[in-house]
């Protein structure tokens, strides 16, 4: 028995394809009655091969199956019943999947979608209106370097989305394109180079410490890399100790290596962070949203008691207040943060204030 | 967090017995998703759908592994871990379907969604798309296949039956049209949770 598809293209989409062929091919839009109550209809892609094969690419590769007695064209398969549906999916995926990256800003993007970068075209030439400046290699505009940040990967010309969240997007300070990216929720840590992160000292062997970050491997961190550290005047680093520094090394192929000094070699903050306090986990986005510059959260959280507080980039913060109960409070208020609206938060910090 | 998928009410016939609810075509029962319920794992995820152990874990491994992008994690395991809460038919196609939303709320890099579709071919050679238990043991044949969101594309396929050449591709087809749906109710549920924050 066999089974073909009824294959509706629309107006639009047959305008599309025959100026895309440029009028050598015509798809064969005929919906012709089914002959027998099991077929579905059937659609004839044309019986010489290329042209076969030009009108499956153009119909976006879907899945074809070759009939008994079919001849030299190839037929699409489908259940009856199931015209209508494969129809839409035909014309979803000759639709085009890139869209472009302007405009799916701030919107939730998926793995597997591709982004187009906007093309800039120079500027307009002494010509005046319309003209363009002569090139010597023409077709190939210039483009603006546009940075590929976090959670995009390139892909010939385009971004291929990788991981799912928010398409964000900064406009470049000086020169270059800006900067894209996605804002993914996640809460696993992957060491990037220059991140300020809260470890934890888990050995210590010669003249290195080892130091859990919640990665994949323990950061190493050389007992020199303190401010004011020399052979003879050694850090007091025990095992157990928070340390507070960045990363120097970070990526795919080699273990992460960080340091508690910056370029200037002075500590800035960083070190063995004290004794008391509290470090719990958080996701990575909440680490993110509490440090961005206009966050309001630390403003009130600052006001209500007086803290000394500490955000690692892999989503550890270490907090302290002058009692364990303001402590746990303040604890339990950031990590719940995540969760709450504005208005709730607001809520609690003011029954908290009273009380 | 639910998402209801009702599919197009043309596409189904009625039928006046009372079992067999869903004639031919496509339509696929209940889904349900929720991410993120677990605390220690890294990512989690749930997926509820309507209803040879080391074969399936190979199965989705395989499907796992040429999806994500493990270029990017060398010396490192990813370790996935499916606990079946109940089964009521299409376990592995609800299975992949978990683990690909798993992957996705871990923050994998992944070069595409995938899903997975099962298919049943009744005695009469009638198609029947995700199968509750009882469908899949009056079937003549069961098909799985698991598909990427780009392109289509099928990634893993296991079946079990008899049926023709012909009927493979019908099955392959439909199934193709019903990832469509799967793949929009990823989308809606990954938006819900994003739209939270």
């Amino acid at each position: 028995m066999c089974h073909r598809l009824k294959l509706r293209v629309s107006s639009a989409d047959l305008q599309r394809l025959q100026d895309r062929w440029r009028g050598r091919d015509t798809i064969a839009a005929t919906l012709a009655e089914p002959s027998s109550p099991q077929l579905a209809g059937f659609v004839d892609l044309g019986s010489p091969i290329d042209r076969y094969y030009r009108k499956r690419k153009a119909l976006g590769r879907l899945e074809i199956g070759r009939g008994a007695g079919s001849g030299s064209g190839k037929l699409l398969w489908v259940a009856p019943g199931m015209a209508g549906v494969v129809a839409v999916a035909a014309e979803s995926l000759a639709g085009g999947r890139a869209r472009a990256a302007r405009t799916v800003l701030d919107q939730v993007v998926l793995p597997g979608e591709e982004l187009l970068l906007p093309e800039q075209e120079d500027a307009e030439g002494p010509g005046g209106t319309g003209e363009r400046p002569l090139r010597l290699n023409a077709g190939v505009r210039a483009r603006v370097r546009v940075v590929c940040g976090p959670g995009l990967r390139r892909c010939g010309d385009r971004l291929l989305v990788t991981k799912c969240g928010r398409l964000r997007y900064k406009e470049p300070g000086g020169g270059g394109g800006g900067v894209y990216w996605v804002d993914s929720q996640q809460k696993r840590y992957v060491p990037v180079k220059g991140d300020h992160v809260i470890g934890i000292v888990t050995a210590k062997s010669g003249d290195i410490f080892k130091v859990d970050v919640g990665g994949s491997e323990p950061a190493s961190l050389s007992y020199l890399a303190f401010e004011g550290a020399t052979k003879r005047n050694r850090p007091n680093v025990q095992v157990g100790d928070l340390i507070y520094g960045q990363f120097v090394v970070a990526n795919k192929d080699m273990e992460p290596e960080m340091v508690c000094i910056d370029s200037c070699g002075r500590a800035n903050g960083m070190g063995v962070i004290g004794q008391d306090g509290l470090l719990f986990k958080v996701t990575l986005g909440l680490i993110r949203k509490l440090l961005a510059p206009d966050c309001e959260i630390l403003q009130e959280v600052g006001k209500l008691y007086p803290l000394e507080i500490v955000f690692g980039m892999n989503g550890r913060i270490w907090v302290k207040a002058k009692t364990i109960q303001q402590t746990l409070i303040l604890a339990n208020i950031l990590e719940a943060c995540e969760h709450m609206t504005a208005d709730q938060r607001k809520q609690i910090f003011s029954r908290l204030a009273e009380s | 967090m639910e998402g209801v998928m009702q599919t197009d009410a043309k596409m189904r016939t009625e039928s006046g017995a009372e079992s067999s609810p869903r004639g031919p075509g496509c339509s696929l029962r209940h889904f349900a998703c929720e991410q993120n319920l677990l605390s220690r794992p890294d990512g989690s995820a749930s997926f509820l759908q309507g209803v040879a152990e080391k074969s399936r874990e190979q199965l989705i491994r395989n499907t796992c592994e040429a999806v994500v992008l493990g270029a990017l994690h060398p010396r490192t395991s990813i370790t996935v871990v499916l606990q079946v809460v109940s089964d009521a038919g299409s376990l592995l196609a609800c299975c992949l379907n978990a683990a690909c939303m798993a992957l996705v709320d871990a923050g994998m890099p992944m070069r595409a969604l995938f899903c997975g579709v099962t298919c049943a071919l009744d005695a009469e050679g009638t198609l029947v798309l995700d199968p509750t238990a009882k469908q899949e043991k009056e079937a003549r044949a069961i098909l799985t296949f698991a598909l990427d969101s780009v392109e289509r594309k099928l990634l893993m396929s296991t079946t079990k039956g008899l049926y023709s050449d012909a009927e493979l591709q019908q099955c392959l087809a439909a199934a193709q049209a019903a990832s469509q749906h799967v793949f929009r109710f990823y989308r809606e549920s990954l938006q819900r949770r994003y739209s939270k924050s």
